[in-house]
């Protein structure tokens, strides 16, 4: 017989026999089922006497008027098979090792399935009802996105039944670095989400940054499925409360990253939030919620300058026409100044503000950072110039202007000319009764 | 001078008895070649910066090693130019003021526009549409002063541009701070105008027209033979042979394997350019 019933404290031999209720050994939570009384554990052989006998007398009143424990060791010897399947085919087998080492691993067969008396059992029990125990899980899960969960709502996530292990072994369907996976079994394009028009975020969120520090370098704290989303009482971003809803975003990822959060609020859009201005941005808006990549990697920093011109149009389109943006839009290799990099990517302040970055005073310091022997006149460089806004910029609009007609009636006449001149010249080789298409005289 | 165009099957298969005579000299093919390899390689590092959201641009940049080596590659060639642009200069100048020699800023041989030129547009113009005869040209036509003049302004304004956004800091010693805005603006639109010139204009005026057709070689072998050299420029054949100069500027017709080179060099540089030309269109309307 594989599994033994571990939690049993030395016994004299008259109490080997006694079903016990494990609950009591460990501290863990006392299932509802379970009627047994404690077994004090003797020492002296006239005590142990008199408790095995008391033991025995309440076992046979239990027998009698209580449901019968069943010990794991008594289903085994039909379960324990591991090609037992039920009429309909399905396995009902149990891997008694397993089983024994997992969470669950003290509790009689019938803790769980209470239906069950002894044997011979009915073919059809019923299915087995987590809440007795989990009670607020329970509620959490009634109140979340997957209540109406189809499929069993537990097993979906914590895996066998038979086989649950605590999430802080590494055994476990929701141990950190395994929950990504369980999830992504819905949450991925071959899964639930294409079936039921899921988002498929399992593939982005492995690729992202959270997703590399927690499969490639197995970082417990890297943010996981659960550790924005929460884990039973998952909520819709829709909802108020959930923690994915625009408004917590920012408490969200502050979590982990405070500093971060605490420079936000300070910043122009930090404050937009807490005002109740929805506009403004928060982390998901620019990071994006799954495919988060490390933010001085060129391919976040050529995707994340138009997300920024999502709202600031002018802005885009003025710094489009500039050198930083034609040399940035080719990625890579050497950087030019993205929006942020000027403008501070969390604590965005106002141009206005003495603290602000991009307030005149210390724009010396700003533009230095990367053009060394910036001075007070290498400043009046305006990245945001318009050429085409004559009253913003008068000098620069008429230089485009200038090069403009210059470009223009230097091509407009030469291209006239040498159409004719082509003309002129292959009609004079023909009337001449030269038909190859070549010539040596101009 | 009859307008009938004279007929000789290649330039360059020329029967021994025919004369050639010296066009451009050693050091200036050399000048040719390398300013046409350097603007080849201006435009081919700069149109993907100035184009940086087409479609090729960013694929351009990664084929050469990303936006760095493209920098680099540009920076390298202007660099290279400017030389050449200065050594031009100063020859000028030598030939000018050390040399004394005559003819470099005034008269028929120089590349100064003169009245002469601005006839010969109009008279040219009206000959396109058969409303005259086909004007005489000395030795450089208006349109390859322009040629001339076109680089040579364009050396001056996209080589100060450049170099003010190369070492802006210095720039804005002296210069304005919108100065720093327009110079980008400048040395692009010029870049723009001088690619799109250069491989429509240029390549079709000088080599791809029907009777250049499919390349004028003179600027690589440096010799026309004297067909060649009367029918195109027949005041310059007639005023060298009056004053009995004519032998002096007599040359040996070119090896074969120059020419041969030359061709290669010329039909890929030509290919470049027309490539490029697309490119700047498709980059240009979309």
């Amino acid at each position: 017989m594989p599994y033994q019933v571990s939690t049993q404290p030395p016994t004299t031999p008259g109490q080997e026999k006694l079903p016990v209720c494990p609950e009591k050994e460990d501290g863990r939570m006392t299932p509802a089922a379970c009627t047994h009384t404690p077994v004090p554990s003797g020492r002296l052989p006239w005590f142990a006497l008199r408790a095995g006998l008391w033991a025995a007398l309440l076992a046979a009143v239990a027998f009698l008027a209580a449901p019968v424990h069943l010990a794991a060791q008594d289903c085994l010897t039909c379960h324990g098979d591991a090609s037992m399947t039920d009429s309909a085919g399905h396995s009902i087998a149990v891997d008694g090792k397993k089983f024994g080492d997992s969470v669950h691993g003290a509790f009689g067969c019938n803790n769980c399935h209470a239906d069950i008396k002894g044997y011979p059992h009915p073919d059809k029990v019923a299915p087995v009802d987590c809440a007795k125990c989990h009670a607020d899980q329970q509620a959490q899960l009634k109140g979340s996105v997957h209540a109406d969960s189809k499929d069993h709502p537990c097993t979906s996530c914590h895996g066998s039944p038979h086989e649950i292990f605590p999430k802080t072994d590494a055994r476990s369907n929701v141990y950190p670095l395994n929950v990504p996976k369980t999830c992504g079994n819905c949450h991925a394009n071959n899964g639930m989400a294409q079936k039921h028009g899921l988002a498929s975020v399992y593939p982005n969120y492995i690729d992202s940054i959270h997703g590399f520090a927690l499969s490639k370098e197995g970082l417990l704290v890297a943010a996981n499925c659960q550790s924005c989303h929460g884990s039973h009482g998952i909520l819709s971003r829709n909802n108020p409360q959930s923690p994915t809803n625009k408004v917590n975003i920012p408490e969200t990822c502050g979590k982990c990253h405070a500093k971060i959060n605490a420079d936000y609020q300070l910043g122009v859009h930090g404050q937009a939030i807490a005002r109740g201005d929805l506009k403004a941005p928060v982390c998901s808006d620019c990071h994006t919620a799954h495919a988060i990549l490390q933010p001085t990697e060129s391919e976040f920093r050529m995707q994340s300058t138009p997300i920024c011109g999502n709202c600031h149009k002018d802005k885009f389109s003025t710094y489009r026409d500039t050198f930083h943006s034609q040399l940035g839009s080719l990625g890579g290799y050497v950087e030019t100044a993205r929006c942020w990099d000027c403008h501070q990517a969390h604590d965005v302040r106002p141009t206005a503000d003495p603290t602000s970055p991009v307030n005149p005073a210390n724009l010396v310091a700003t533009c230095g950072r990367c053009h060394s022997g910036a001075n007070l006149s290498f400043v009046q460089y305006q990245p945001h110039a318009n050429a085409r806004d004559r009253k913003l910029s008068p000098g620069l609009f008429y230089v485009r202007l200038f090069m403009n007609l210059l470009l223009a009636s230097v091509l407009t006449f030469f291209i006239i000319h040498t159409i004719l001149w082509i003309i002129r010249s292959r009609y004079n080789q023909v009337k001449a009764g030269k038909s190859g298409n070549g010539g040596n005289h101009a | 001078m009859p307008e009938t165009e004279t007929t000789s099957q290649t330039a360059n298969s020329a029967t021994p008895a025919e004369r050639h005579f010296v066009r451009f000299t050693r050091e200036q093919r050399y000048l040719h070649a390398t300013l046409f390899t350097t603007f080849l390689g201006l435009a081919a590092t700069g149109l993907p910066l100035r184009f940086s959201e087409s479609f090729w641009a960013r694929g351009a940049a990664s084929a050469v090693g990303g936006f760095g080596a493209i920098l680099f590659l540009h920076k390298l060639c202007a660099i290279v130019l400017t030389i050449a642009f200065a050594l031009h200069v100063k020859e000028i100048f030598t030939r000018a003021f050390v040399n004394r020699q005559k003819g470099i800023f005034w008269g028929p041989t120089s590349m100064v526009a003169n009245w002469k030129d601005v006839k010969d547009v109009v008279g040219h113009l009206r000959w396109f549409v058969g409303l005259g005869p086909k004007p005489q040209f000395d030795r450089y036509a208006y349109w390859e002063k322009f040629d001339y003049w076109a680089v040579f302004w364009g050396m001056i304004v996209i080589g100060f541009s450049g170099y003010a956004m190369w070492f802006a800091p210095f720039f804005a010693h002296f210069l304005p701070g919108w100065a720093l805005n327009a110079v980008l603006v400048i040395h692009s639109e010029e870049g723009l105008l001088a690619i799109l010139f250069i491989f429509s204009i240029h390549f079709v005026n000088t080599h791809l027209r029907p009777d250049s057709f499919p390349m004028d070689m003179v600027v690589f072998t440096g010799v026309e033979s004297e067909e060649e050299f009367k029918h195109k420029r027949p005041l310059e054949y007639e005023r060298i042979k009056a004053s009995g100069e004519l032998e002096r500027r007599i040359g040996q017709p070119a090896p074969v394997w120059l020419i041969n080179f030359s061709r290669v060099v010329g039909t890929i540089a030509i290919a470049i350019g027309l490539i490029l030309l697309v490119l700047t269109l498709t980059a240009y309307f979309s």
